[in-house]
Order: C-alpha cells, then structure tokens, then sequence
C-alpha cells in the first residue's frame, strides 16, 4: 500500500512537470496553431542556464529567477526572428523549423555545457513535509511549484489586462486589432511566458531525471500526451492530462508494462486519443486544416 | 534540362558502378550508407514531400525493415536476397496499416503521433519480453554477405554492389510512379485535397498506398543496413535517425527524387566530418552535426524551400536563360 | 463644418485587386454619414480601407492630421472604433471581458466608470449578461455588445458596418435609436454602412452612394431621401 502511495506521489511529482510543459504547448497551440516541437530543448537549455548560476555561486532562488527572465526574452526574441517571418508558410514548413530550432538548442548545450550527466539538486531539501511517509520533499516542493505557476498563469489570465488582451488575440486577431490590442507584440509575450514556464518545467524534472543535453525528450512526449488527452485548445484540460499522464506512467510502468517500455504508453495515449476523439477529455473543436 | 539531368545520372551511375574498384574499404561502406539513406530519403519524400503527409517517425519502419531481415536471417536462416524483401513486405502492410488512423489526423497531429513513434520505437525494440526475438538491448548480429558464384568481390564490394542495385531498381520505380498517373493524384491529394476528391480520386487509398509505399522503400533501407552495417541494435533507430531522414529531405529537396541522393550525401558525411573535427575542437564538437542540420533547415526553409535540388534547378535555369540573351 | 475624416482619393485594393477606385467623401465632425450601395459596392472595404485593414492608396485626414497608419491597432488608438460585419465579438469570453477589450486601449481611464454606467443605460440588457458568453448573446445582444465594447473606448469617430444585418425590424429600430442619442448626445462622429437605406438616411445628415467601388451619388441625406429618381434607380425602393 505504501508503495502504491509511493508511485502515485512521484507520479504526480513529474505529472506537475508534464502538466506545466503540457499548459506552454496549448498556450503557443491556442495563439498560433502550432505545436512547439522545440519545447523541450529549450526548457533544457533554460535548465543548463539555471545550472552555470548555480554553478558560480549563486543561491538557488536567484538563480531561478534569473532564468526565468533570460527564458523569457529568449521566448520572444524566438517569436520575434524565426516564428513569424513563417507565419503564413504552410504547415510543414513550421514543423521544420522547430525541429531546427530543437537541433540548434540541443547542439548548443551539448557544445557549451558538455553530454556528460550532470546533478541538479532540488532546492527541497530535508525532511517530508508535515512528517508524511510517501512523498519526499524534493517532490512535494516540486508539486508545490507547479501548482504555483498554474495558479499564477491562471491569474494572470483571467484578472489581468494584458492577460485578457493575450486571450483576445489568441481567439480572434482581428477583432482584437479593432480595439487596439497590438497582436503580434501578444504573440512574442506569449511566446515569451511559455519558455518561462518551460524553464520552471525543466528545472522541476532535473533533479529527478537528471541532466543531460538529452533529458527533455520523454518529457516532452508526455508532456504531449497529456496535452492531446486533455484537448489541445483547452489549457487546463492540458493540465489535468498532465498529471494523469505522470501518474499513469508511474502505475503502468511499476505494476503492468514494465519501466523500460513506459514511453509506448504516451504513444498509445497519442495515437488512441487522436484517433478516437481528437478533441480529448476536455477540448471543443478540432482544426481541421483543410 | 533533361539532357543536363541525364548527364548528370550518366556519371552518377558511371561513378557507382566504378566505385567498387577504386575506393577503399570504409570509403565503399560510406557511400553504401549513402545509398541505403538515399533509399529512405526517398520514401519519406514520397510521403511528405509529394503527398504532404508529415512523418518524424520513419526511423521506426526504417527499424522494421532492419529488425526484420536481422531476425529472418539470424533465427530463421534465411538468405539476405529473401529476408530484406520479405522485411519490406511486412514494413509496406504495417505502413499501409498505420495509414488508416493517419487519414484521420491532420498535418500537425500526424507529425506529433510519427514522433511519438519515434521516441518509442527504442524502447519498444529493447523490451525484454521481446528478447528471445530481438535480442533485447543488445540487438542481433548478421552476418554480412559474400559475392555469390565464387565472384572475385569483397564484402564491402558486393554489399555495395547490392546497394546500388536497389537503390536503382527503387529511383526508377519511384520516378515511374510519379510521373504518372499515381504521382499527379498524389501531388493533387498534398496541394489540393478537396478538389482532387471532386475530381474522383480516392484519397483516402492513395494516401494509405502512399504511406505503405513509403514504408516499403524505408525497410528495403533498414534491410540493407543491417545486413551492411552486420548488426541492429535498438538504440540506433530512435528519434535522432528520424529527424536525420527529415533533415535530408529538407536539405535535399522536398518533392525531387533527385534530392535523395543530395540528402544521403549530406546526413552521412556531415556527421563525419564533424567528427573529425572533434580532434581540433575538442570532445564537444559532437555537437556541430546538429548546429549544422538545425540552422540549416531554418535557413533551408527562408531561402531554398525546394532545397538542393531546386537550387541546382534555378541555376541551371539561370545559365540557360542568360546563354540565350 | 469641420470633418472629422476627410478622404481622397482613396483605393483599396485585396491583394492584386483593385477593390475602390478612388472615392473622395467627408464625415462632418459630431455627425451622422452614411455609406450606401448594393452588395459589393465596396462599403465594407470602405471602412476596412480607413481601418488599415487592406491595403489602401490615397489622402487620410483624421481630425485634420493626415491619418498615416499602418495597422488596425494603431487606427484604433486614435480614437477610431470599427465595429465591423458580423460584429466581431470574442464569442469564447463573456459579456464582460468583451467590454473590458473595448476599453484596453483608451488613453482616457479617469472616466472608464461612468462610461460604463452610460453604456449598460444605453444596453440595459448587456448588464443583466454580463458574465455570460458573449457567444450565447442573440444577435440583436451581440450587436449592442459590439456598439456598447466600440462606445468604451471612449471614440471620437465610430465605424459601423451593417449593424442592421440579420435582426429584426424591433431590434433594429431600438439600436438605431441608441445610435441617435450616442450621435447627439456624447457627440461621437459616426460613418455607417447600411444597406437599410431608409434607416440610414433617416440617421444621417450626409450620404454617400457607392457602386462597383466609386461615389455615384454624394451630398446632403435629406435631399437625397427625397429625390425620386436616385431613390429609384440605386437603392430600389
């Protein structure tokens, strides 16, 4: 009993990180009809930066915070220089970019940081929280932070300004327009917020998966199975996906399928969800590029 | 045009055939490489590149084809001239089978589901249960194999051999196929859909055919590495090999046969070179092939979408125009 | 009788298409214009056209300095609110948030408060929904949202584009109704294209008729409305 507890709690521990990763995709997803297949290598490499602060000194929040901001901007000066001159281009054309975008992130961390594995520790250290006897604190702290960025994303969109002008640029860029909200700006700034929340994702799983120019790529396929299962236009239907995609991981590999063959489970879950309702749990309409 | 392309195949082929006596050992095994990708490269261009349909996950087919053979060979005995055919064969149904659910995903989603396939496929080929097949983590050996006849040829010689003969076979099947009838449908399914269905053309059996098609050229490839390279090992054929067949058909030349054997040339001897250079730059010039393949599909896709290809098209376009004025 | 917006010249083109041929018209400042014409005279491209919608040629003058432009977003913020064919409403936010969108770009904020006690006096109904989805609004709801979300952005020149389309005669009189008392009593310029051009030319003080993309017709509503053969001939009635 102790150990189903157990599995469910780090479960729901990388659900968090697959959950937030899943919440950046729908975000960049619902603004621009696209799937950020680079997500992964740039919360990678968001991780790598957090690490060299670390590295020379710094505490670990301050760290966090600095990498937060440099994610940031990198995001929009992304969106800025290599998204929107391939705005209109068809489809293939942005997967292919992505994908390049995914080479040159993984190269240039495999280049300035070296592929050997490095350590990542979690600033949650010590005892389990409240005494409890299945979650350590590393993964409590890390559910905390999640929950946190959800809780602040939430916020920001609902009660803020620019968060509803983000919204409206995403759902309708001309109306949006006609009453003076500068879209593409809200384009680069949501580009900009998904590879802050990338950046947190990255530096929540590097403790538990360790790091490595590398270490983003099942992550990332998760994160992508909970999106499609919990509607890729519906964010928080992402988020709930996110964390039944950890936890099912977690189950599935300890009691059914086994460790080494988890990664097939996101790939069922795509392949079946796409199939049977593409629209997920929670999603309302499926784009048909026709 | 025509007479420069022909010209340009004359001495394609006049370098191939010559080749086996000439290079050397590793050098003959490269560009075997070279023809085996040049194999793949087509297939997944006739998928994506003439008939639009996404997909990041050939490495998988490319690995049922080498699975495949190795397993035919090794456990069932059977001669390399009968397990890679046999190979492909199973590779072209489960690509036409993987077809039926790929209908119903749209551009986006079937990259996203071939992805998913790519990063699962290592695991899937590792899995102990499979072991007695497959040989779990540590793969299978072949063994690699020898001129038929007595033929004074070595086995880097004969497997090139082999290679070449394939590689012709499929090119010109391949250009059969689409200057005709099947390719024109398959051109209007991409650019056209609606339009193509108006004018009658199934395509929801054209794009299924197209899609076992390509897996079919992805498995004669995967064959004829496994028996070239003489081993399958699962990590080998996991998402870096899937985006390395995108990379070559980017920089190659979506929709151009021709540009297969531009994108072999380009995914086998960078990486190599870029090794090399680990001698000058250091451990970490492992990572330059990806710098190169990532900058080069963006800039690829800004300024030569037709890629190699389509530029040596222009220029020669260019040369003829200007001799004429 | 200054003009809020003085235009010539004006083409407009959907891309290699040349959509208005040079059109010259004038909205008098704190007036009613109208914009009339059968179906693809070029109304809409119009005020697409003075939205930087499209592409478009030729002299601009808003509020006597030349109107230079380039983006929707920024016709907006300078006062211009567009309310345009099929009204344009964020269907997947609610009534509300479509309001707080009206008043994202004003300069103005002091007076946001009483502006949006005016605007719920003007669409009482628009109070009573204010948190439901703006998609669920009937037509006739979603039509004073758009005018009510134009209204919060605190406007000098308001374009509106068919707000009659699809609703029915009740409704339409009520909103043309608001429309007067927005013109006369908050002094917003209005440009308004209609196809109802009795209504329209009840409204306005100025009128102009556009066929095929040029001014056919042009100058005072009154005179227009009472001559027989124009009436007759371009807007069939």
């Amino acid at each position: 009993m102790l150990e189903l507890q157990h599995q469910l709690a780090s479960g729901l521990a990388l659900g968090g990180v697959y959950a937030i990763t899943a919440l950046a995709l729908v975000m960049i997803f619902q603004a621009t009809q696209l799937l950020n297949f680079a997500q992964g290598e740039m919360a990678m490499f968001s991780t790598y930066l957090a690490w060299t602060f670390i590295n020379n000194g710094w505490n670990y929040w301050s760290a966090f915070a600095a990498t937060l901001a440099l994610s940031f901007v990198g995001g929009v000066l992304i969106q800025r220089f290599i998204v929107r001159p391939f705005a209109h281009a068809p489809v293939l054309a942005s997967v292919i970019i992505f994908i390049g975008l995914s080479f040159i992130f993984n190269a240039l961390a495999g280049f300035l940081f070296g592929y050997s594995v490095q350590s990542f520790d979690s600033p949650f250290d010590g005892p389990p929280w409240f005494g409890n006897k299945f979650m350590s604190a590393s993964e409590s702290g890390s559910v905390l932070v999640s929950l946190a960025v959800l809780v602040l994303v939430f916020a920001f969109f609902r009660y803020t300004p620019l968060g509803l002008a983000m919204r409206a640029a995403a759902q309708n860029p001309t109306s949006a327009r006609l009453v003076g909200v500068r879209v593409g700006s809200m384009l680069a700034l949501g580009w900009g917020l998904a590879a802050a929340i990338g950046a947190v994702a990255g530096m929540m799983a590097a403790p538990i998966v360790y790091l490595d120019p590398n270490m983003m790529g099942g992550i990332l396929l998760y994160a992508f199975a909970g999106a499609v299962l919990g509607g890729i236009d519906n964010p928080w239907g992402a988020v709930l996906g996110g964390f039944l995609v950890g936890v099912a991981e977690n189950l599935l590999g300890a009691y059914v399928v086994g460790e080494e063959v988890k990664l097939s489970v996101a790939l069922v879950v795509i392949i079946a969800v796409l199939v049977a309702k593409p629209s997920g749990l929670f999603g309302r309409r499926i784009v048909a590029r026709v | 045009m025509r007479a420069l392309t022909r010209v340009g195949w004359f001495f394609a082929i006049l370098f191939g055939l010559s080749a086996p006596f000439w290079l050397s050992g590793y050098r003959l095994y490269q560009f075997s490489q070279v023809l085996i990708y040049a194999i793949a490269l087509l297939g997944l261009n006739l998928l994506t590149g003439f008939n639009g349909q996404i997909s990041l996950g050939h490495g998988a087919f490319f690995a049922i084809g080498g699975y495949g053979a190795a397993i035919l060979i090794v456990k069932l005995g059977l001669p390399y001239w009968v397990a890679i055919p046999a190979a492909s064969v199973v590779c072209f149904i489960a690509g036409f089978l993987f077809g039926f659910p790929a209908l119903r995903l749209g551009g986006l989603y079937l990259a996203l589901a071939t992805f998913a396939l790519a990063v699962a496929t290592p695991q899937l080929l590792a899995y102990k249960g499979f072991d007695a097949l497959t040989g779990g983590s540590q793969g299978l050996q072949v063994l690699k194999p020898t001129a038929p006849f007595g033929w004074p040829l070595n086995v880097d010689q004969w497997t090139f051999l082999i290679c070449l003969a394939s590689t012709g076979t499929l090119f010109v099947l391949a250009r059969n196929l689409l200057n005709g009838r099947v390719g024109r449908a398959l051109i209007a399914i991409r650019d056209h859909p609606i339009a193509a269905e108006a004018m009658g053309i199934d395509a929801a059996l054209y794009k299924t055919i197209c899609f076992g098609i390509s897996a079919f050229y992805a498995g004669v490839a995967g064959g004829l590495d496994a028996v070239a390279v003489g081993f399958v090992a699962p990590e080998s054929f996991g998402l870096p090999l899937s985006l390395a067949f995108l990379v070559g058909i980017v920089v190659g030349g979506l929709a151009s046969i021709g540009g297969a054997l531009f994108g072999a040339l380009f995914i086998e001897f960078v990486p190599n070179y870029a090794d090399q250079l680990t001698v000058f730059l250091g451990e970490n010039a492992k990572a330059l092939p990806g710098a190169i393949y990532g900058v080069l599909m963006i800039v690829m896709m800004a300024i030569a979408p037709t890629g190699v290809a389509g530029l040596v098209r222009s220029m020669v376009r260019m040369m003829r125009s200007s001799g004429r004025t | 009788m200054s003009a809020i917006l003085r235009v010539v010249g004006l083409k407009a083109f959907y891309g290699p298409i040349e959509a208005l041929h040079g059109i010259d018209f004038e909205v008098e400042d704190g007036r009613v214009t109208a914009l009339l014409g059968a179906n693809g005279a070029g109304k809409t491209t119009t005020l697409r056209a003075v939205s930087a919608m499209i592409r478009r040629e030729g002299t601009l003058e808003y509020a006597g300095r030349p109107l230079r432009a380039r983006a929707p977003e920024d016709v907006a913020r300078l006062g211009v609110a567009h309310v345009p064919d099929g009204r344009g409403t964020f269907t997947d936010l609610s009534v509300e948030e479509n309001l707080r969108l009206g008043a994202y770009a004003r300069r103005d904020r002091r007076k946001l408060k009483a502006d949006f006690e005016r605007v719920f006096g003007y669409f009482p109904r628009l109070a009573e929904r204010i948190k439901q989805q703006a998609g669920t609004l009937s037509g006739g709801e979603q039509q004073m949202l758009a005018i009510a979300r134009a209204l919060l952005s605190a406007p000098r020149l308001l374009l509106l584009d068919e707000p009659s389309f699809g609703l029915a005669p009740l409704v339409v009189s009520e909103i043309f109704r608001i429309l007067r008392a927005i013109n006369e009593n908050d002094g917003v310029s209005i440009l308004l294209v209609e196809q109802n051009a009795g209504l329209a030319l009840d409204l306005a003080t100025r009128a102009y008729l556009l066929e095929t993309g040029r001014v056919v017709v042009g100058g005072d509503a009154s005179a227009i409305r009472a001559n027989d053969s124009v009436r007759r001939a371009y807007l069939g009635y």
